[in-house]
């Protein structure tokens, strides 16, 4: 398995950090098969988005995976334990579309919440907090209130909140699905920027095809109904990436072939994505 | 323009620290509504004395007493020998509020506990709503003397009197905290419960790390109505009770000689007013103190 940066290359004896196998998901009202037979394995260190269109299980999947649904049939394992242990042992940090922060807590104890729950000590938690503001930029706001923020803002103290307890597995369920085009991009930036100084393994669930390529090492293209995996697309840009790689060529071959994975099962894009390329 | 960005920006968090003009406007407003109030009261009795006209009440001293008469009232004795009213009433009031503040945080407290516990029971939740809420629908008045001839016998010495006034405040008070803490405590947002959930949070921490903080707009807004049910429900309660040392007290015993002088009562009246007014900004007060919250979630 080879991924896009060289120094980020996996060795074959690290274990998986996520492995599916065989999962199956139904949901009984409506019998709908939202994952049928997924296998998926995440080594450590890669960045894999989940793409397809709306009802192809792709946040369903992201859930089984933190134990936040339960799947019908199959197992997962998260750094080799069971998905409910790795829950319970603080194994992942997740961000969902809405940045989910507590309105009566400031910044700085939003992100500090997790490491309350772990039952750190305050002046461990102020330094790591201070650690983290300053990861994600945003260091002159920590006694201000999340409605004090912009979208984009908050959105980047639900990204520290998910890295404060250094997880090894981050997920995101478009977490950047609400945000106007602009600062999506620039948080693409920042998260890869993010992403290269803890070395997490990142699972990305995004329904914008030059995110994901433009975020991964490995897109995992999903088709619906019932929800599979449709194919894998290993992502080798160069990296660091910048606001230039989305001009190269070879970015747009690589989205050409995310996007004729998705059209092969012949599902319609999404407008935006349509505009594109 | 930059500067007065900065300082009337994301870090004004307090409305406690409004700018002085602010203040000035919120009280200039309090005080021109009063003035017209009394304006209103007084050109009602004027007109409706000069036409004679009878509907719905006959107007005269006794039933509309001046504003004045009502305010000079507070200066001179009820009853001869006897200290200035506004001195007596200041004693009842302060009984008065010792009643309805116990029987005020007591209420919560039950309320507040009930909800917690309805909370995570669904079954509780069918089994003791229903009773809950058929409580508030019986007459306060008809359960006053109830309440007093079981409670009062079995209270400590320092307590009798006003203790079973209290448990009657507590009724009236518990109520709208039970139904509200409830209401608050299940309106926490899925994805929320979702985050404490990957946190493996236990019940407690969900409750007191998520429920709790985002209940507390719905509970200060039931404390707000409980703060002036609870000095309503001591004043109602003193007059099964007998009671002479507080408002309810001097209510019954006004109003026994209102046609003589209508303005005692009134007087009595307008400290009433006042002492429920007093306890309910003091909630407000506390709210705007305790709660952190988005400028648009504000109830």
């Amino acid at each position: 398995m080879s991924v896009g940066s060289p120094d980020r290359s996996v060795s074959e004896t690290r274990p998986d950090v996520v492995r599916v196998a065989g999962v199956t998901k139904t949901f009984p009202r409506g019998n709908v098969t939202a994952l049928q037979e997924i296998d998926l394995e995440l080594a450590p260190g890669e960045f894999v988005s989940l793409i397809g269109p709306s009802g192809c299980g792709k946040s369903t999947l992201l859930r089984v995976i933190g134990d936040l649904v339960e799947p019908t049939a199959g197992s997962i394992a998260v750094n080799g334990k069971s998905a409910r242990q790795a829950r319970e042992d603080g194994d992942y940090g997740i961000v969902f579309q809405e940045a989910v922060l507590f309105d009566w807590r400031t910044v700085a104890k939003n992100i500090g919440l997790p490491l309350e729950m772990l039952g750190w000590d305050r002046a461990r938690r102020r330094k790591r907090i201070e650690e983290m503001l300053a990861l994600v930029e945003l260091s002159g706001f920590a006694d201000h209130h999340p409605w004090q923020l912009s979208g984009g803002m908050q959105q980047r103290v639900a990204i520290a909140r998910a890295l404060a307890f250094e997880p090894a597995l981050l997920l995101m369920d478009e977490p950047f699905g609400a945000l106007d085009e602009m600062t999506r991009e620039r948080l693409n930036l920042e998260l890869l920027s993010i992403w290269e100084q803890t070395a997490n393994t990142v699972v990305f669930v995004t329904h914008s095809i030059s995110e994901a390529v433009f975020l991964s090492t490995r897109v995992v293209v999903m088709s619906p109904r019932p929800g599979r995996i449709a194919g894998h697309v290993e992502i080798d840009l160069p990296t660091p990436r910048t606001a230039e790689t989305r001009d190269t060529p070879r970015f747009f071959e690589l989205v050409t072939q995310v996007r004729n994975l998705l059209r092969g099962q012949g599902e319609h894009l999404l407008p935006e994505e349509e505009a594109l390329g | 323009m930059v500067t007065q960005v900065a300082a009337a920006g994301p870090l004004a968090r307090s409305s406690l620290r409004l700018p002085v003009a602010a203040w000035t406007r919120r009280v200039g407003s309090v005080v021109l509504v009063l003035v017209a109030l009394v304006g209103l009261w007084e050109l009602y009795h004027w007109v409706w004395t000069m036409t004679g006209w009878t509907w719905p009440f006959i107007v005269n001293d006794t039933s509309m007493p001046h504003v004045w008469t009502i305010f000079q009232a507070f200066g001179q004795p009820a009853q001869v020998n006897q200290p200035p009213l506004i001195t007596v009433l200041l004693h009842k009031t302060a009984f008065t509020a010792k009643e309805a503040a116990a029987g005020f945080g007591i209420g919560a407290l039950i309320g507040f506990s009930l909800g917690v516990v309805l909370v995570h029971s669904r079954l509780l939740q069918r089994g003791f709503l229903p009773y809950i809420v058929g409580s508030q629908t019986v007459p306060i008045l008809a359960i006053a003397p109830m309440v007093v001839v079981w409670v009062n016998p079995r209270l400590p010495g320092p307590l009798q009197g006003w203790g079973a006034v209290a448990v009657i405040a507590t009724y009236l008070t518990f109520f709208p905290v039970t139904i509200n803490t409830l209401r608050g405590l299940q309106s926490v947002e899925p994805r929320a419960l979702e985050l404490m959930r990957t946190y493996g949070a236990s019940r407690r921490a969900v409750l007191w790390k998520l429920r709790v903080p985002s209940s507390l707009p719905y509970l200060f807004s039931a404390l707000r109505l409980s703060a002036t049910a609870s000095v309503v429900g001591a004043i109602i309660g003193e007059l099964p009770s007998g009671l002479q040392d507080g408002l309810g007290g001097a209510i019954f015993n006004f109003n026994q000689y209102y046609s003589i002088e209508p303005q005692e009562l009134w007087a009595t009246n307008v400290i009433a007013a006042l002492l429920g007014i007093a306890f309910f900004v003091i909630v407000v007060l506390a709210e705007k103190a305790i709660v952190r919250r988005a400028p648009e979630n504000v109830a």
